[in-house]
C-alpha cells in the first residue's frame, strides 16, 4: 500500500525534478553578483533593458534582474527596499522620493516621447492638431473613445498633466472617456479593438505587433517628452541593498559608454531613446 | 501451527462474558435496558427477535464498539473491552480495495502479527474458507457469498476467542448462505464461542445451541436451543415462533 | 500571425531547444511540482485527520478552508509578496523575487484544494469503513492512512485539480516572483508578457504547449489511477 502512495509521490517529484534538470538557472545559486533593478512595464516593453543590461555585465560582471511593474508600483517597491535600483519616468514622484529620503539623489539618464495613437478614421482630428492638448479637448468635445491607462503609471501621470493642462478635470473629458487600469500593452490591446484614441509612449508602440486598427496620429509637441531618472535606493534606510553595484549602475548608465549605448538603441530603425545625463552627480539629499 | 493457543484455551480465559444491568440510551430514546446476561464458552448463542428489538446494538456492546449508558460488561478478569479477543463480522462486509489476501493481512497488521508471518496465516485463512484460489482477486470482485466468507476468514485469521456475527446471511442465496453456516459450525467444533444475531428463524433452529429473545430492548426469554423452539417459557416467545411478535 | 502559426512558432522554438523557451518550461514544472509535493506532504494527513476526527469548531475549520479554495491567485501573491517583503516578518530569508517564493505562494494556493478535497472523501470513506476499520482493532490515527490508500482514485484527483490551478495562474507567481528573465518567468507569466506585448498569436501558441502539458500530465495520472483499481499487492 505504502507502494502506491510512494509512487505517486515519486511521479509528482519526478517532474518538478525533470523541471530542475532541464532549468539552466536551477543550478547557477547564488554564485551570481546581481542587481535587482524596478523599471516600468513600457520600459520593459521597449526592449531597452534587454539591449543595455547584456553591455553592463560585460563591463562589471553584474547582472541585473528587472522587475517591471506600473510607475507607482516600481516606487512602492523602492520604497520597500524590495530592490536596489530605480529607473522610472515621473520628475514629481522622483523628487519626492529623494525627499522622504528613499534614495540619495537622481539622475538624469535619457528621454523618449509620447505619441497618441488612434482609430484611422479619426472622428476627432487629431491628425491636424496643433500640440498635444489641443488634441485632447478635441476629443474630449467630440465624446470620442479615449482609453487611459489609469494605473499610475508614468504614461498615465503624464497624461493626467496634459488634461490638467488643456484645463480638464475627470468629468470633463467626454462621454468616451474609458480607464483601462492596465498595462501598456494591454491598453493598446483594448485601445485596438475599441476603436479608441490612447495615449502610448513610443517604445511600446513600435515595438507592439497587434495595432490592429491603430495609427500613429500625433507626435513631437515637446509636452510629450518623457524624462526619465535612475535612483539608487538608499542604504541607509534599507541595510540590506547593494548600494555599491546600484551606484555602479547608474554611473554606467550616465557614463558616456551608457549614454552611447541608450543612442544606439534602434527599433525598426528608429532611435527611441534620447540620451541626456548631465555629467555632475547631484549632491546627496540625505 | 505456531502461534498463540486455541480459541478453546484462551476462551476459559476470557469467557464467560457478563452483561450487568446494561443499558443504552441515544438522546432520549433508550434502546437497551435492564440486560443481564452471561455468554459461556462452549454453545453457540443466538440472540433472537424482531427489527429494531436491540440486536445489533448488544454485539456492538459486547465486541467494545459503543459503551453502555448505564449497567457494566465485564469479560472475565475484569476487563471492560476485548477488542483484540474478539472478532465482529458486519451484515455486509466491508472489505479494502486490494486483493482478498490484503485484506486479512490488513486485519493481521493491526493485530500486530509480524510481516513474515502474515502472508502464511493468511493464506491459511483463505483455505480454510475454500477461497485460496481468490488470494490474488481484488476482494470488491468477489460475489456477495465468497465477500461474506471471506469476511469470516479475515476474522477468523486474528484467532478470536469469541466471534459476533450480525445477520451472518441476510444478503446472501441459500446456496452461499449453507456454506457460511457449515463454516461457522466448524468454528465451533474448533473451539471459538460464536455469538449471531438472526431474524431467520430456521437459521436460528438449525445453528442456535441456546437463545437469547429480545424485544424493544429488553431481554425477555433466555433458554436452551431445543427448550425454546419446543415450547418457549415467554408469551413474546411464542408469539416470535408465530412469527406475530412485532417491533 | 494566425494562431495556428503561432502554435507552430511555439513548438518550433522548443523543439529547437530554444533555451530560453525550455527555461520557462522547466521553471514552470519545478515550480508546480515542488508546489504540489510540498501542498501534499502537508494536506493529505491534513484532511484525512480532519475528516476523521471530531473537535470543537471542526465545522468551522472546514467552512474557511472551503472558501480558501475560491482565494484569487493574485490575493494570494500578494499576501506572500507582504510576508517576504523588506518590510515584511520574513524579509531575512530573502526569499523574494525566487523561484522558491513562487513555491510557496503556489502551495498557499494548491494546500485548500488538497485539504478541502481530502477531508471531503475522506469523511466519507470513514463512514463507509469506520466501523469495520474499528471494529478490527484500528484507532483513527491507524486508519489514517488506510482511507487515504482506499481512496486513492479520488486522492490522484485531488492532486490533479491543485497541479491543475497551480499550473494555471499567473497572478500569484507574477507577483512573488516579479516575472525575470530567465529567473522567475514561467508559462504563464511569459503568455502575460507576450500578450502585454501585442503577440497575440505567441501567446496563444505558448498557451496551447502549456495546455498540451496539462494533457499529458492528466494522462500519466490516468494511468496511473487505471493500475491502482487493480492493485494486487
Amino acid at each position: 500500500m505504502t507502494r502506491h502512495l510512494l509512487w505517486l509521490l515519486l511521479a509528482s517529484t519526478t517532474i518538478s525534478l525533470v523541471g530542475c534538470g532541464a532549468d539552466p538557472e536551477a543550478a547557477t545559486g547564488d554564485a551570481e553578483r546581481f542587481i535587482t533593478l524596478g523599471s516600468t512595464t513600457s520600459t520593459r516593453d521597449s526592449g531597452l533593458l534587454d539591449h543595455l543590461d547584456p553591455l553592463f555585465e560585460a563591463d562589471t560582471g553584474i547582472s541585473v534582474r528587472v522587475i517591471a511593474a506600473g510607475t507607482g508600483r516600481a516606487l512602492e517597491m523602492g520604497r520597500r527596499g524590495d530592490v536596489d535600483v530605480l529607473l522610472v519616468h515621473h520628475r514629481p514622484s522622483e523628487d519626492a522620493f529623494v525627499a522622504a529620503g528613499d534614495a540619495p539623489y537622481r539622475r538624469d539618464v535619457m528621454y523618449n516621447d509620447f505619441v497618441i495613437v488612434g482609430p484611422p478614421d479619426d472622428p476627432a482630428g487629431v491628425r491636424g492638431a496643433a500640440t498635444a492638448t489641443a488634441a485632447l479637448e478635441a476629443i474630449a468635445d467630440t465624446d470620442a473613445l479615449f482609453l487611459s491607462r489609469g494605473d499610475d503609471s508614468g504614461t498615465h501621470k503624464a497624461e493626467l498633466a496634459l488634461w490638467a493642462a488643456a484645463g480638464r478635470s475627470a468629468g470633463e473629458r467626454g462621454d468616451g472617456y474609458r480607464e483601462s487600469g492596465s498595462g501598456m500593452g494591454a491598453t493598446l490591446n483594448t485601445a485596438s479593438e475599441l476603436g479608441a484614441y490612447t495615449l502610448t509612449d513610443r517604445g511600446t508602440w513600435l515595438s507592439f505587433r497587434n495595432r490592429g486598427h491603430l495609427e500613429l496620429l500625433l507626435e513631437g509637441d515637446p509636452p510629450l517628452r518623457n524624462p526619465y531618472g535612475v535612483l539608487p535606493i538608499s542604504p541607509t534606510k534599507h541595510p540590506h541593498v547593494k548600494f555599491a553595484d546600484a551606484e555602479a549602475y547608474v554611473d554606467w548608465l550616465v557614463s558616456p559608454t551608457g549614454q552611447a549605448a541608450i543612442a544606439a538603441f534602434r527599433v525598426g530603425g528608429e532611435p527611441l531613446f534620447f540620451a541626456n545625463a548631465a555629467q555632475a552627480k547631484p549632491a546627496a539629499a540625505d | 501451527m505456531s502461534g498463540p493457543e486455541p480459541a478453546s484455551v484462551r476462551g476459559d480465559a476470557l469467557l464467560p462474558l457478563r452483561f450487568d444491568g446494561v443499558g443504552l440510551r441515544r438522546g432520549r430514546a433508550t434502546l437497551l435496558d435492564g440486560l443481564t446476561f452471561r455468554l459461556d464458552a462452549g454453545p453457540i448463542t443466538a440472540i433472537l427477535g424482531p427489527n429494531g428489538a436491540g440486536k445489533t446494538t448488544v454485539l456492538r456492546l459486547a465486541h467494545g464498539l459503543i459503551a453502555p449508558t448505564s449497567g457494566r460488561i465485564e469479560w472475565r478478569g475484569g476487563a471492560v473491552r476485548a477488542r483484540r479477543q474478539s472478532a465482529l463480522l458486519f451484515q455486509h462486509p466491508v472489505l479494502l480495495r486490494r486483493s482478498a489476501s490484503a485484506n486479512v493481512r490488513y486485519a493481521l497488521a493491526l493485530h500486530g502479527v509480524p510481516r513474515t508471518v502474515r502472508a502464511e496465516r493468511a493464506q491459511a485463512a483463505l483455505a480454510a474458507m475454500g477461497l485460496e484460489a481468490f488470494a490474488g482477486r481484488p476482494a470488491r470482485e468477489l460475489s456477495g457469498g465468497e465477500q461474506q466468507r471471506l469476511a469470516l476468514a479475515r476474522a477468523r485469521s486474528l484467532r478470536p476467542t469469541v466471534l459476533f456475527l450480525d445477520e451472518p446471511a441476510a444478503a446472501l442465496d441459500p446456496a452461499a448462505m449453507r456454506e457460511l453456516e457449515t463454516a461457522i459450525l466448524r468454528l465451533r467444533d474448533e473451539g471459538t464461542k460464536v455469538v449471531f444475531t438472526t431474524h431467520d428463524l430456521d437459521q436460528a433452529r438449525r445453528m442456535a445451541d441456546e437463545v437469547l429473545l429480545l424485544h424493544r430492548g429488553h431481554l425477555v426469554e433466555r433458554s436452551a436451543a431445543a427448550a425454546f423452539f419446543s415450547g418457549p417459557r415467554t408469551d413474546e416467545g411464542r408469539r416470535f415462533l408465530e412469527r406475530t411478535l412485532h417491533s | 500571425m494566425g494562431i495556428l502559426e503561432g502554435f507552430q512558432t511555439a513548438l518550433g522554438l522548443i523543439a529547437a531547444g530554444d533555451r530560453e523557451l525550455l527555461g520557462v518550461v522547466a521553471l514552470s514544472l519545478r515550480v508546480t511540482g515542488t508546489a504540489l509535493v510540498g501542498s501534499a506532504l502537508v494536506g493529505l494527513p491534513l484532511g484525512a485527520a480532519m475528516g476523521v476526527f471530531r473537535f470543537p469548531g471542526r465545522r468551522l475549520v472546514v467552512t474557511l478552508v472551503n472558501a480558501l479554495m475560491g482565494l484569487p491567485p493574485v490575493v494570494v501573491g500578494l499576501a506572500v509578496y507582504l510576508l517576504l517583503s523588506r518590510e515584511g516578518p520574513f524579509a531575512t530569508l530573502g526569499l523574494l523575487f525566487t523561484p522558491e517564493a513562487m513555491m510557496v505562494a503556489q502551495t498557499a494556493l494548491i494546500l485548500p484544494i488538497v485539504v478541502a478535497l481530502t477531508t471531503q472523501t475522506v469523511e466519507d470513506l470513514w463512514g463507509e469503513y469506520g466501523d469495520q476499520l474499528r471494529s478490527l482493532g484500528a484507532t483513527r490515527v491507524r486508519a489514517l492512512p488506510t482511507l487515504l490508500f482506499e481512496g486513492r482514485a479520488a486522492v490522484v484527483t485531488v492532486l490533479l485539480a491543485g497541479l491543475g490551478r497551480a499550473l494555471a495562474e499567473v497572478g500569484a507567481v507574477q507577483i512573488v516572483g516579479g516575472n525575470i528573465r530567465g529567473i522567475t518567468r514561467t508559462m504563464t507569466t511569459t503568455i502575460a508578457l507576450e500578450t502585454s506585448r501585442g503577440d497575440l498569436a505567441l501567446a496563444m501558441g505558448l498557451g496551447l504547449v502549456l495546455m498540451g502539458l496539462a494533457v499529458v500530465i492528466n494522462g500519466g495520472a490516468e494511468l496511473l489511477r487505471g493500475r491502482a483499481a487493480l492493485v494486487r499487492t
